[in-house]
């Protein structure tokens, strides 16, 4: 009888995890294998080709425009990350302070995330073409009379507006869950010892949610990484190529540029870059939350 | 002491207020500039952030038009629908499974980090050779999204809900099993309720990420006629041409309905965020 019920178990299982699996392999592992393969041709996404050997990856170091997008990518990715969780993070220390209204004004600050980027990125972009240079010219500041977006030197800072803008009302919710789990007490103990302001927050909170900032730092610098919705709304990768993201590039050259096999290696360099700095990352988190 | 303490911080609310206007006034240009006529637009400011001198919906009917606007709108609909109810279903189920069998499995266990792992595959890098299998497959349609929704989201689900699965006790189970249900019924019977908070927060994420992708539509379903609503933002970009009202109107559109889903479920989305990313 016994037996019966733990062979039912098992068969439940099985017939419920191999068709998952499986379709897991297929729309997943699978074409990350088929990448990979063509990463060693040069397919162009039709008709016939070859095998080029390492030819792509030897290929990738050297051209310019791959180059570029990965100069561009890291540093919107890098900006994005240190711009919005310093805000977010002054944000959360603000929404969970004694304040009136807490949770209108939670609910506020929390609308950019649930908007599409896309949408977000039109919008944003109309702002930055004709408002801003607007009120640029008015106040007589030289750098904001003419759209951001149209210089090569500005275009990367107007999309880490836009990123930023998105990123920091998801940010701080995390923040302040992170803040909801300091105890009273701690912050009791603290003023007796007599920590205020500053010290305060260094010494004793910061400590308590650095897993929280972990996530932040973790999840803000791989989505920052895979930009591609604000790419196609603002700039398409202008002016003159200066703000090619690597999924960008990857989509545009890829799947019409007849770069196919070229484009599939460097997906797969993108990959373990990811995956690399994502590891990099809590790693060095996790020995910091140590060390305190 | 405590009396000071509870005293509201006054100049913090203020300035958290003032600070309202960064959120605001994107949305407050794309009103303004929606229920505008192209001929108010003068070139200064006050062209695009006054008030229009009559409030006519006539832009929105326009952008509904050219955009077609209810066939996005309701393609949108049923490709988030479908996947929320069979991501709840089929992930809460195949965590159940790979939950339950883990500590005594090695087989389990490999496959439980084998899905989980696909978290650090991006969408970039599948986007080539998927495009070409999905088109061979005859899934280069609404189908093939919904499916492929389902492999992307299973490795953050399965880890959500196998987390969850940790605090339902044994024991429920087993009384259960010793009044003779078997694996399947007392799944759906007494597991599956009780993973009712978890449902909420896989429902939240798993319905805005789909809702506001883009490049997903966009090179499954990329040369049909079928539009999501982003990607018929996208699409149609270049039939609003100069006309920024009519474009502000169908961006507005596009935002409708998740504004509409944030103030009715604000609570769930939020805490569903908030679950997601610290589990």
């Amino acid at each position: 009888m016994k037996e019966k019920k733990v062979n039912d178990k098992k068969r439940t299982f099985l017939l419920i995890t191999i068709p998952m699996v499986a379709l897991f392999f297929l729309f997943n592992t699978l074409p990350l294998i088929r990448g990979f393969i063509y990463s060693f041709t040069n397919f162009r996404g039709y008709g016939e080709y070859d095998w080029v050997g390492l030819r792509n990856y030897i290929d990738l170091f050297t051209d310019a425009r791959v180059g570029k997008s990965y100069l561009f990518t890291v540093k919107y990715a890098l900006a994005c990350t240190i711009l919005s969780n310093v805000i977010s993070l002054i944000l959360a220390l603000g929404l969970n302070s004694r304040i009136k209204g807490k949770s209108i004004l939670r609910g506020i600050y929390f609308i950019p995330n649930v908007l599409g980027s896309l949408v977000v990125g039109y919008i944003f972009g109309f702002f930055f073409t004709y408002i801003l240079p607007a009120v640029g010219q008015k106040l007589g500041i030289g750098f904001l009379s003419s759209s951001m977006l149209a210089g090569t030197g500005t275009a990367w800072i107007a999309i880490v507006i836009v990123g930023a803008w998105q990123a920091i009302a998801t940010n701080t919710i995390i923040f302040i869950s992170g803040l909801q789990t300091v105890p009273e007490d701690v912050y009791e103990a603290g003023a007796i010892d007599g920590a205020t302001g500053w010290q305060r927050f260094w010494k004793l909170t910061f400590p308590l949610i650095i897993p929280f900032f972990t996530i932040n730092m973790v999840l803000s610098m791989k989505n920052f990484l895979m930009v591609f919705d604000q790419i196609m709304a603002l700039t398409k990768g202008g002016p003159s190529q200066s703000t090619e993201s690597i999924s960008y590039l990857i989509y545009q050259n890829g799947m019409s540029g007849g770069q196919f096999g070229f484009q599939s290696a460097n997906a797969f360099v993108f990959f373990v870059v990811i995956v690399a700095i994502s590891v990099a990352q809590m790693r060095f988190m996790n020995k910091k939350e140590e060390q305190l | 002491m405590k009396a000071k303490n509870e005293r509201t911080n006054w100049p913090v609310t203020i300035l958290l207020i003032a600070g309202c206007i960064t959120v605001f006034f994107p949305l407050y240009m794309a009103i303004m500039i929606a229920f505008k006529k192209p001929s108010e637009m003068t070139n200064d400011i006050a062209g695009a952030l006054s008030l229009p001198s009559s409030w006519s919906f006539e832009n929105f009917a326009e952008a509904m038009r050219v955009t077609d606007f209810c066939h996005s709108l309701g393609n949108s609909l049923l490709i988030t629908i479908i996947t929320v109810v069979l991501a709840i279903l089929l992930h809460s189920v195949l965590a159940y499974a790979i939950g339950r069998s883990m500590a005594n499995s090695k087989g389990y266990k490999f496959i439980y980090y084998y899905i989980v792992s696909g978290m650090f595959v991006p969408f970039a890098i599948l986007m080539m050779p998927l495009v070409k299998q999905t088109a061979q497959m005859g899934l280069d349609n609404r189908a093939g999204v919904i499916i492929l929704y389902l492999v992307f989201y299973m490795p953050i689900n399965l880890l959500l809900y196998t987390g969850y699965l940790k605090n339902i006790p044994m024991a429920l189970e087993e009384a259960a099993y010793v009044d003779g249900a078997t694996t399947w019924y007392m799944f759906w019977h007494i597991i599956f309720p009780m993973m009712k908070p978890m449902h909420a927060t896989v429902a939240v994420l798993t319905a805005l990420a789909v809702w506001n992708d883009v490049m997903t539509p966009l090179v499954i379903m990329g040369g049909t006629e079928m539009n999501t609503l982003p990607l018929a933002q996208l699409n149609f970009q270049t039939q609003f041409g100069t006309n920024y009202n009519l474009a502000f109107a169908s961006y507005l559109l596009a935002l409708l309905p998740i504004l509409i889903f944030y103030v009715i479920c604000q609570k769930q989305i939020i805490n569903g965020v908030a679950t997601g990313a610290v589990k």
